[in-house]
């Protein structure tokens, strides 16, 4: 087995509080089977997520990063907010591309509240990718490149 | 007896020279500095060695003006030469306050950037293809430059830093401001930035024209287009860093017609002057149309017009935004 499969990545997921969190709270009580892999942090709504949290979470050595929301068009218990999250995160990858970090190492996913099925996959999907491309280029030791 | 004079000092590292004549930019005032402190170091004006500093004793400079990023070795060393013999140390312009224009070079490494000035660069003639080396055999011996490094720092990324004055250069009222702080012995708590908290859009003589919803479905540079002087620069497609930058400028480059490019910095709010910048950007990308009929390709068609998002949105604060550079390869 490669270095690369070896290793278990570490994914940090920020999970809007009405549909996505409530997905995998499903998965739980479901008891679907999905890797550890994932740190979950809830917010109330993805709209919420400023680019600086992930920003944050890639400096500090995160392997990859989940945000999961309500579905589009019209799930946001907010009306929009999902549509923010959207747009921003799209921003976001074009930049992380040229800071020279995989975009795919930022997942954006809309995982309602019955999904707990969905949700597992997600992160069953994303540890696979993330194993794939390997550990986050700064994680040396929680120090950024200098 | 009167009261003895102040210490100043004026330095400059990785730097374009703007700050020097910014500080000359207080025009008459600057008599009143000569009448307060003395000049003890200024080698933009002054015919002084780094020798010199070096003989003084510690603390001996009252307040330093540091402006200029860190780039070379001999950049560190005098920042921490100044360090040594400064009570305040002040990190003057954004090249010091947030690493500036050369901080941009973080995207490249020093290989890239030799490569591109001294190689590959249209107008230079280099058929010996000689790049500087901080060692070099001439025939008179070794000859020993500074070092270049691979990675542009901001100031406190050095040192330790009293006070920050934003700007590039900083705006006259806000040096103005500075001085008579110090000379008034009214300095805020250490660390504090000199400037106004509110963002430049507080300030700029548009904000009123802002319509309540900004859409943007088109955006243009500034060379594409001709805007409308009157409106606001963001509902006309043009990218302006004005909600994600300090003020205390006064929207002078507004007030000349030409979108605000964050040299301010970031507002104390959200420390990522970037990620700010993203999340409002992000938020007034629109067709016009109600939210419900965007399909992700319309979202990806939107975002693709931004041409270079990591120039434009850390355009002077590069080295201390949150991943300071692009990843070094090993």
């Amino acid at each position: 087995m490669s270095e690369k499969e070896d290793f278990e990545p570490k994914i940090i997921g920020f999970l809007c509080n009405w549909c996505a969190y409530a997905g995998a709270d499903l998965a739980g009580v479901s008891r679907i089977q999905y890797p550890p892999n994932i740190r979950i942090i809830r917010v109330m709504c993805s709209g919420r997520i400023d680019p600086a949290f992930i920003l944050e979470a890639l400096k500090d050595g995160a392997d990859g990063v989940l945000v999961a929301g309500c579905h589009l068009p019209s799930d946001c218990h907010y009306i929009s907010g999902n549509f923010k999250a959207l747009r921003r995160i799209k921003l976001l990858k074009k930049v992380l591309e040229q800071f020279g970090i995989e975009p795919e190492r930022v997942r954006l996913e809309w995982v309602s509240a019955s999904e707990g099925d969905k949700f597992a996959s997600v992160v069953k999907n994303m540890v696979g990718e993330i194993k794939k491309l390997g550990p986050n280029p700064l994680k040396n030791g929680g120090k950024v490149n200098e | 007896m009167t009261k003895e004079k102040l210490k100043f000092a004026f330095y400059w590292a990785a730097s374009c020279g703007g700050c020097e004549i910014a500080v000359l930019d207080i025009n008459e005032k600057i008599l009143d500095v000569v009448q307060m402190a003395d000049i003890v170091f200024w080698p933009v004006a002054m015919d002084i060695k780094y020798k010199d500093v070096e003989n003084m004793p510690d603390k001996y400079i009252d307040v330093c003006f540091f402006n200029g990023a860190i780039r070379t070795e001999e950049n560190e060393e005098m920042a921490k030469l100044l360090r040594q013999k400064s009570k305040i140390l002040i990190a003057y312009g954004a090249c010091s306050h947030l690493g500036g224009i050369p901080g941009l070079a973080n995207v490249a490494n020093r290989e890239e950037v030799f490569e591109k000035a001294y190689l590959k660069n249209v107008s230079t003639v280099n058929p010996d293809g000689v790049t500087p080396k901080t060692r070099a055999k001439v025939k008179e011996g070794e000859l020993e430059i500074p070092e270049f490094y691979d990675t542009v720092k901001a100031l406190d990324q050095t040192v330790d830093v009293d006070y920050y004055v934003p700007g590039c250069p900083p705006q006259v009222e806000l040096t103005i401001n500075a001085i008579e702080t110090i000379a008034k012995g009214e300095l805020p708590p250490k660390g504090s930035v000199l400037a106004p908290l509110k963002s430049v859009c507080d300030e700029c003589p548009l904000n009123p024209t802002k319509t309540d919803k900004i859409q943007i479905s088109e955006i243009h540079r500034i060379y594409e287009i001709i805007p409308d002087p009157s409106k606001c620069f963001l509902p006309q497609g043009v990218i302006c860093m004005g909600p994600a930058t300090r003020g205390g400028c006064n929207a002078r480059c507004i007030n000349a017609d030409m979108p605000c490019t964050g040299c301010g910095g970031p507002c104390p709010n959200s420390p990522e002057q970037g990620a700010a910048m993203i999340g409002a950007l992000a938020s007034l990308l629109g067709l016009g149309e109600e939210k419900e009929k965007y399909t992700e390709a319309d979202i990806e068609k939107l975002v693709a017009q931004i041409k270079d998002p990591l120039g434009t949105f850390y355009m002077y604060s590069l080295p201390s935004s949150v991943l300071r550079r692009r990843v070094m390869k090993k």
